[in-house]
């Protein structure tokens, strides 16, 4: 069984830029939203009580809006979660109350209404700790991106550590602005897996460019494109079994892995659709656009690089 | 031919085998067991115990499949296994009536709890089962705030205090002392007394910084805390408030409390097993109180009864009562320190106490009447009283003074925590607190493990599927960076969360990319004409760089979660770096050792099963 069957090598940079503009244009459209809209963030980093109950029979959400909304605590919200029995309350932090004072006072209105109601969890963040915790993030994504533009500058050239990066961001930002659009809660563990998408990702770009260098000295009469174009060739088969592979892992996380892990499977699904398309079609390009060469690649001394001249 | 040097294989399969030994703790799964603890500062869990709670089980007949004795924690406890928990359930009962006759007032903390399975062996490896995180098993967690400036400001207050009475002792005549959120500042009206003033705090206060100001009749002399100072201060009041936490959360019985620092002023407590949130937090945030009494003599000798009475521990074990009379000559918050010391004069251990100015005075003001009579060190725990010491007073004191009596040095250690663990050291603030339910645990483990084994027989499936006996191969490659996994995480005893398990997931789907690259090489080598022996030689050569390369970049990223990641984000980011490690191993050098048994030893060896190959030339041919 072969699935991919390439008779010639395809002219993926033929199409790179009509696909780059409409990459630019979706990015644009993500900044729009994140900067319009926002982001829902989660209590990790905005500071509140999340608290999660649970009943034996469907949960009556107007009656529970009813008992909290009583409580004259501003803005919060009451949705189901996962099924029809679980509910997740959201709650704004309050000042005078510490702690989970606020989830203990829900409890007991919802223990008087139900007494057959559950608590399964609270989480309560402090205001402090929230901006912290973005805080940490965006160093993090910073952390990140320095260490992968580093490596790859030693490990290549700058310019495909540049058009890496850049091809990368665009996915952060792609992931980023789709929880942006559809308001989707934006939560640590979130973070933790658009961070991991961003390595993921450039893994991907990584395995491309190894090739690129590889014909560059292996077909010395190629033009950029051609070997651009030949290396990605080579490459799409596993780029697709291996990204399928790891899809496989995200979507059983995603439909077996309960509420807790919705979210997170998804960012990371959607962050790794994008890393397959950002990697043949916008890191390459991006290194074509910057010029990349033959020399800029293969230096004159070359030591154990010999053996793979031979054909 | 493709075969490895001997010591290779060797190392391979130690590596697996040490591999198994430490995934295997983790199949025994937990009995239940009943865990006995210290109820009361005063009382010690020990050896002796150990032999009376054996003793009273099989008084019981109760057939215990094990007991423990573990003093790794700050508090030891005596644990014992149990077949089921019918048995678990009549111990804990027998235990509680035998160990506590007054249940109003218990001794021991008997409390039910589970423990694992593994056999003694293993444990004493260092085997121990993967350590649950609080969303797999339930339980409470706390990140408390200290309020620093608070612990500083006291300090100050002490000092300021402690200027003023010097100076009055000396007969320092100063125009004010005061203080401010940072400092202290002492009025003067000339040069030579301020001086004075200046060398004797300088001599009895080291912990100050001085500074002169003003000019004229307005002589100013400044004290501020020496960044040294501040730094001990701070960190003695963390250590306290962790010591104090550890005794409260002790009573709560809890089988595993992590109370740890984290970063320069946040403790973190988490309590598995524990639901009841709101007695946690009242705990947490109780205060015991030391008070200091005279003993009345007069009612002790004639056997009435005077207006208090409270128990007595001595060293010998007995209590007697002690009664004692009705004023309090200092209270609990007027005491600011107490350490363990060696009295200068006999030589002998005792603990040095040192209270602020108000209580300073107060206790020179009763020793000086009362020389020769008993002074009686109370502590009030759940609004219980017990007399800790009972001293004969034996001069007149002030602020500090030393309780001197029968001690062994680990007395006056244990002595001097106590009445520091007393109270908090500095107020705190719950700042983060995550409560998860059991039933939500177990649902996490059981969705954590579905989704893992869903997505891994997919891949299984196709691998195989897709490149036969090469995709077999990986297969096992991918169940041994598995087990590698499990057996690295259960021997740092890193915490498993959800989101963990979420990252085994991702490792598995993100290592199977090194044996795809591999496959893919080699089915590429074949393509272009290369024999059997020479695809797989080159294949793996050509696909470690690339392998390297991608994995030093999600590296990359795994060690910034690490660093900046708190919470889910490093719980994620510990498993995803471990499993970059062990996949990098696990498929070049496990994948590679089978390769080369299967295939590497066959002289003439035409094909390899790695699926169909298809060249564009010509039409579907099977591998050469």
């Amino acid at each position: 069984m072969e699935f991919f069957r390439i008779k010639r090598t395809i002219p993926f940079m033929r199409y790179s830029l009509i696909l780059n503009a409409i990459s630019f244009i979706s990015f644009g459209i993500a900044v729009f939203f994140l900067v319009t809209r926002g982001l829902s963030l989660s209590v990790d980093f905005t500071g509140g009580t999340v608290i999660e109950i649970s009943y034996p029979q469907a949960a009556n959400l107007e009656q529970i809006r009813g008992a909290i909304e009583q409580k004259g605590w501003g803005e919060f919200q009451v949705q189901n979660f996962g099924t029809s029995r679980d509910v997740l309350i959201r709650l704004p932090v309050e000042k005078g109350y510490t702690s989970g004072q606020q989830a203990e006072r829900v409890m007991q209105t919802l223990k008087s209404q139900d007494a057959n109601v559950e608590l399964k969890r609270v989480e309560f963040v402090g205001p402090a700790v929230g901006e912290e915790l973005a805080h940490d993030g965006a160093l993090a994504l910073l952390l990140v991106v320095v260490g992968i533009m580093i490596y790859l500058a030693f490990r290549f050239e700058w310019k495909f550590s540049v058009a890496a990066i850049v091809a990368n961001l665009h996915d952060v930002v792609l992931v980023i602005g789709m929880f942006a659009i559809f308001r989707w809660e934006f939560s640590l563990p979130v973070l933790a897996a658009v961070l991991a998408v961003l390595g993921y990702s450039v893994n991907e770009s990584v395995i491309i460019f190894d090739r690129v260098r590889e014909h560059f000295k292996k077909f010395r009469k190629m033009t950029t494109v051609e070997v651009i174009d030949s290396a990605i060739t080579a490459t799409i088969s596993r780029t697709i079994i291996t990204h399928g592979s790891t899809l496989c892992m995200t979507l059983a996380m995603y439909f077996f892995g309960g509420p807790a892990l919705h979210y997170f499977a998804l960012a990371l699904t959607i962050g790794i659709i994008f890393g397959i398309y950002s990697s043949v079609f916008v890191a390459a390009a991006i290194a074509m656009y910057l010029g990349v060469k033959r020399e800029d690649l293969v230096k004159p001394v070359k030591k154990e690089e010999g053996q793979e001249l031979v054909p | 031919m493709n075969r490895y040097p001997l010591w290779k294989y060797i190392v391979i399969v130690v590596a697996l085998l040490i591999g198994a030994m430490y995934t295997l703790p983790n199949f025994f799964g937990e009995s239940p067991a009943v865990q006995v603890s210290s109820g009361k500062p005063t009382v010690k869990v020990d050896a002796a115990l150990m032999s009376r709670v054996e003793a009273l089980l099989k008084d019981a007949k109760l057939e215990t499949t094990g007991m423990f004795f573990d003093t790794t924690t700050l508090n030891s406890t005596i644990r014992a296994r149990f077949r089921d928990t019918d048995v678990q359930l009549q111990a804990k009962d027998a235990l509680q009536r035998a160990l506590n006759p007054n249940a109003d007032d218990p001794s021991y903390i008997v409390a039910l709890n589970l423990i694992s399975n593994t056999p003694a062996w293993l444990k004493s490896l260092h085997a121990l089962p993967m350590y649950l995180g609080l969303d797999l098993r339930g339980g409470v967690h706390f990140l408390l705030q200290v309020d620093m400036r608070a612990a500083v400001d006291k300090r100050l207050e002490t000092f300021t205090s402690d200027i003023r009475t010097l100076l009055r002792e000396k007969n320092i005549r100063h125009s004010g002392i005061s203080k401010s959120a940072t400092e202290i500042e002492i009025k003067f009206r000339d040069a030579e007394t301020r001086a004075r003033a200046e060398d004797l705090i300088r001599g009895q206060v080291r912990e100050l910084t001085l500074r002169e100001e003003g000019t004229g009749a307005d002589l100013l002399l400044f004290a501020t805390l020496s960044p040294a100072a501040q730094k001990e201060i701070q960190e003695s009041a963390l250590k306290q408030n962790i010591t104090t936490l550890h005794n409260r959360v002790n009573e709560l019985g809890v089988a595993e409390p992590v109370i740890q620092q984290q970063g320069a002023d946040r403790i973190v407590v988490q309590l598995p097993g524990v639901q009841d949130v709101a007695r946690a937090k009242s705990l947490l945030g109780r205060t015991a109180t030391l008070e200091i009494r005279m003993v009345d003599q007069e009612a002790m000798a004639s056997g009435g009864a005077g207006a208090l009475t409270v128990p007595e521990r001595k060293s010998d074990g007995t209590v007697t009562p002690v009664v004692l009379k009705r004023d309090v000559v200092v209270t609990g918050n007027q005491l600011n320190n107490a350490s363990a010391t060696i009295d200068s004069q006999t030589q002998r251990p005792a603990v040095s106490v040192r209270l602020d100015e108000a209580g300073g005075r107060a206790m020179r003001a009763i020793t000086r009447d009362n020389i020769g009579k008993l002074m009686a060190i109370v502590l009030y725990e759940r609004g219980k009283g017990e007399a800790i010491s009972v001293a004969r007073i034996q001069g007149e004191f002030g602020n500090q003074f030393q309780i001197t009596g029968n001690f062994s040095v680990q007395e006056t250690t244990d002595l001097a925590l106590l009445i520091r663990s007393g109270s908090l050291a500095a107020p705190m603030e719950i700042i983060e607190e995550r409560t998860i339910g059991p039933s939500l645990g177990r649902e996490n483990i059981e969705r954590g493990f579905r989704s893992t084994l869903y997505g891994f027989a997919a891949i299984a499936a196709f691998m195989i599927l897709y490149y036969r006996v090469f995709g077999l191969i990986s297969v096992v490659s991918l169940s041994v960076n598995v087990m590698l996994l499990v057996a690295l995480l259960s021997l740092l005893q890193a915490t498993l969360t959800l989101p963990g398990i979420a990252a085994i997931a991702l490792t598995l789907g993100m290592a199977i990319d090194a044996n795809v690259l591999i496959n893919e090489r080699v089915r590429e080598e074949l393509r272009n004409g290369r024999t059997a022996q020479q695809a797989i030689t080159e294949g793996y050569e050509k696909a470690f760089a690339t392998i390297l390369d991608s994995n030093v970049t999600t590296l990359i990223a795994g060690v910034a979660l690490l660093t900046f990641g708190s919470g889910p984000v490093r719980g994620f980011a510990v498993v995803h770096v471990l499993g970059i490690l062990t996949s990098i191993f696990s498929a070049v050098f496990v994948s590679r050792a089978i390769v080369n048994l299967v295939y590497g030893y066959r002289k003439k060896l035409q094909t390899l099963s790695i699926g169909q190959i298809w060249r564009p030339d010509t039409a579907a041919v099977p591998a050469k």
